[in-house]
């Protein structure tokens, strides 16, 4: 039996300082540690093309060079945040320089590629805990398909679908749901199985059907399994949604601003573009966890 | 919905096994889980089956539900096989586990199995709120199983055991992972609600004391193989309440109950 003594929630300051200043320290350490490799790697560069043609030049010329010269390898991290801020700020949310414009058009793909591999993942899971044949039959090529490098099959799958005549979001969806469907069947396969032997005769005893076994015991009972899939699956769309927009040569996503970046050597537009899609990674997560928080709230296991 | 269930014609037995056996394995190593069981239980009894562990008590409880299927023999329940008769909702069955699902409320628990018959929701909401009150749970309808003490725990899945009205209750040592003050309440309330309902009841202990206190009729077993040794009609009054444990004809019920374990164990 569970008990419940919690401590009265800690105030704000308590809460700083306990979860915020670690968090701290680590954003400083690294900030620390790109700026270090920021001078490090763009040193050589700054030397040769922007210092040495001037004559005699100092240490802080040096510094100063490195985090202003044109293409650096590593730009740094105030390059980054104000290529950002620029893009966010300085253009229309309808502007392809605009990096709002690109999350839209990739967050489109991830949605429905993530909505598709959940439906997906929840259909197969279900038949194979209710057919053993199907098991059997199913669970190797699940698991075979994972061992294939998405970006093998991604010019695969969308020249195939190009020929069928799908183009725009649902050839970029089905790469994601490719990726969405394997942690939702997996762990909904363990989260229907998970009922006590106790809990299903019960269900036999009422003469319950095998759908109502399904709908009131497994289905609830697989929920705190298929969460944590839901969390790692979107993730896992949203890199599916960006890699399927590398061979289509694509205008516009996430993925096609990382590709023409790389094509100019534009390399702070990489990198405003690759911190722009973390953060968009981590507003899904955060989504699906509270979503979670809000189905499964009040649940607590005895 | 809330009278008790109709009693059956006299003729048709509750529960009626004939020369039932239960063997697993029986071609490397087999097991005689049950041999020879010969049972007839009356509508209205209230019959526990006590025996150590392994003398198959809860297995005879199983097959009479339908979980477990004999090897050999015949089993009825109310006339008809086991199957028939867990498809005609005919009993209810309380595990030794409380097996209440951590995601519905309490008042959701007990709603379960009219759910499943597909009865409307109204229908649900007010025969679950009656059950609760019948066992004393009024006022935890939307409380989650976690929030409920052990006891209240198997109060309420007796509560949903009962919700459908089956005809028969079958219960497998539903108190045994209860403390003793806890158990000895919920006796004396299952023992009030049998005084009002008369429902039958097959009831599996492992406890002396519960078996005397609560039981028109005791059956004892012993194992390997799983077996009937003995069977003692209560001679106690119905009307019972937890005093009658310190009285003679209770300790000489008790002392003929530990007399037939004590032959089943030296044969």
């Amino acid at each position: 039996m569970a008990t419940t003594t919690s401590a009265p929630p800690p105030s704000w300051g308590q809460r700083l300082t306990e979860q915020g200043l670690p968090i701290a320290v680590v954003l400083l350490f690294t900030m620390a540690l790109w700026y270090a490799l920021t001078v490090y790697l763009n040193a050589p560069g700054a030397i040769e093309r922007v210092l040495e043609p001037k004559g005699p030049w100092t240490w802080q010329d040096l510094v100063a060079a490195t985090m202003t010269v044109q293409r650096p390898v590593l730009p740094a991290p105030h390059q980054v945040a104000l290529d950002l801020y620029s893009s966010l700020v300085d253009w229309p949310v309808t502007s392809p320089r605009n990096l709002l414009f690109h999350v839209a058009v990739t967050g489109e793909s991830t949605l429905v590629g993530f909505v598709m591999g959940t439906l997906l993942g929840l259909v197969l899971s279900v038949c194979i805990v209710h057919s053993r044949t199907l098991d059997k039959a199913l669970l190797p090529w699940i698991v075979a398909s994972q061992s294939i490098p998405v970006l093998a099959i991604a010019p695969i799958v969308l020249v195939i679908l190009g020929t069928m005549g799908f183009s725009g979001v649902a050839p970029k969806a089905v790469i994601a749901m490719y990726l969405c469907f394997f942690p939702v069947t997996v762990a909904m396969v363990q989260g229907l199985r998970s009922p006590q032997v106790i809990e299903t005769e019960m269900m036999h005893t009422y003469a319950a059907t095998r759908w109502q076994a399904l709908w009131m015991l497994r289905l609830p009972a697989a929920l705190p399994f298929l969460f944590p899939a839901l969390r790692v699956g979107i993730a896992a769309g949203l890199v599916g949604a960006m890699v399927a927009e590398l061979p289509t040569g694509a205008q516009a996503g996430l993925g096609a601003r990382l590709l023409t970046g790389s094509y100019y050597g534009q390399t702070v537009q990489i990198w405003s573009a690759l911190v722009m899609s973390a953060f968009v990674g981590l507003a899904l997560t955060a989504a699906m966890g509270a979503i979670e928080a809000l189905v499964l709230g009040k649940r607590r296991q005895l | 919905m809330t009278a008790p269930p109709a009693p059956s014609p006299a003729s048709v037995p509750a529960v009626e096994v004939r020369k039932a056996s239960l063997i697993y394995n029986p071609h490397q190593a087999p097991v005689h889980a049950l041999a020879d069981i010969d049972l007839t239980i009356a509508p209205g009894e209230f019959v526990s089956l006590i025996g150590p562990s392994g003398c198959g008590k809860t297995t005879l409880l199983r097959v009479i539900a339908d979980l477990e299927h004999i090897t050999s023999g015949t089993v009825q329940v109310n006339g008809v096989s086991p199957h028939e008769a867990r498809l005609a909702r005919a009993y209810g069955y309380v595990f030794q586990a409380p097996a209440l699902f951590a995601w519905r409320t309490v008042l959701g628990n007990v709603k379960l199995p009219l759910q499943i018959q597909g009865k409307s929701a109204a229908q649900c909401d007010a025969i679950a709120r009656e059950q609760l009150e019948r066992v004393g749970l009024s006022g935890f309808e939307n409380k989650y199983p976690w929030q409920l003490s052990g006891g209240m725990q198997q109060r309420a899945s007796i509560a949903r055991a009962l919700s459908f009205e089956p005809r028969i209750l079958m219960m497998d040592e539903p108190f045994g992972a209860l403390d003793e003050i806890t158990r000895d309440r919920l006796n004396e309330q299952l023992q009030q609600l049998w005084q009002r309902e008369r429902r039958t009841v097959v009831f599996v202990t492992h406890s002396i004391a519960e078996a005397v206190y609560l039981s028109t009729r005791i059956v004892v077993m012993s194992p390997r193989p799983g077996r009937i040794v003995r069977v003692i009609d209560s001679t106690l009054p119905d009307e019972r309440h937890l005093g009658l444990r310190d009285s003679p004809e209770f300790m000489d019920m008790a002392h003929q109950v530990r007399e037939a374990l004590a032959d089943g164990h030296h044969d």
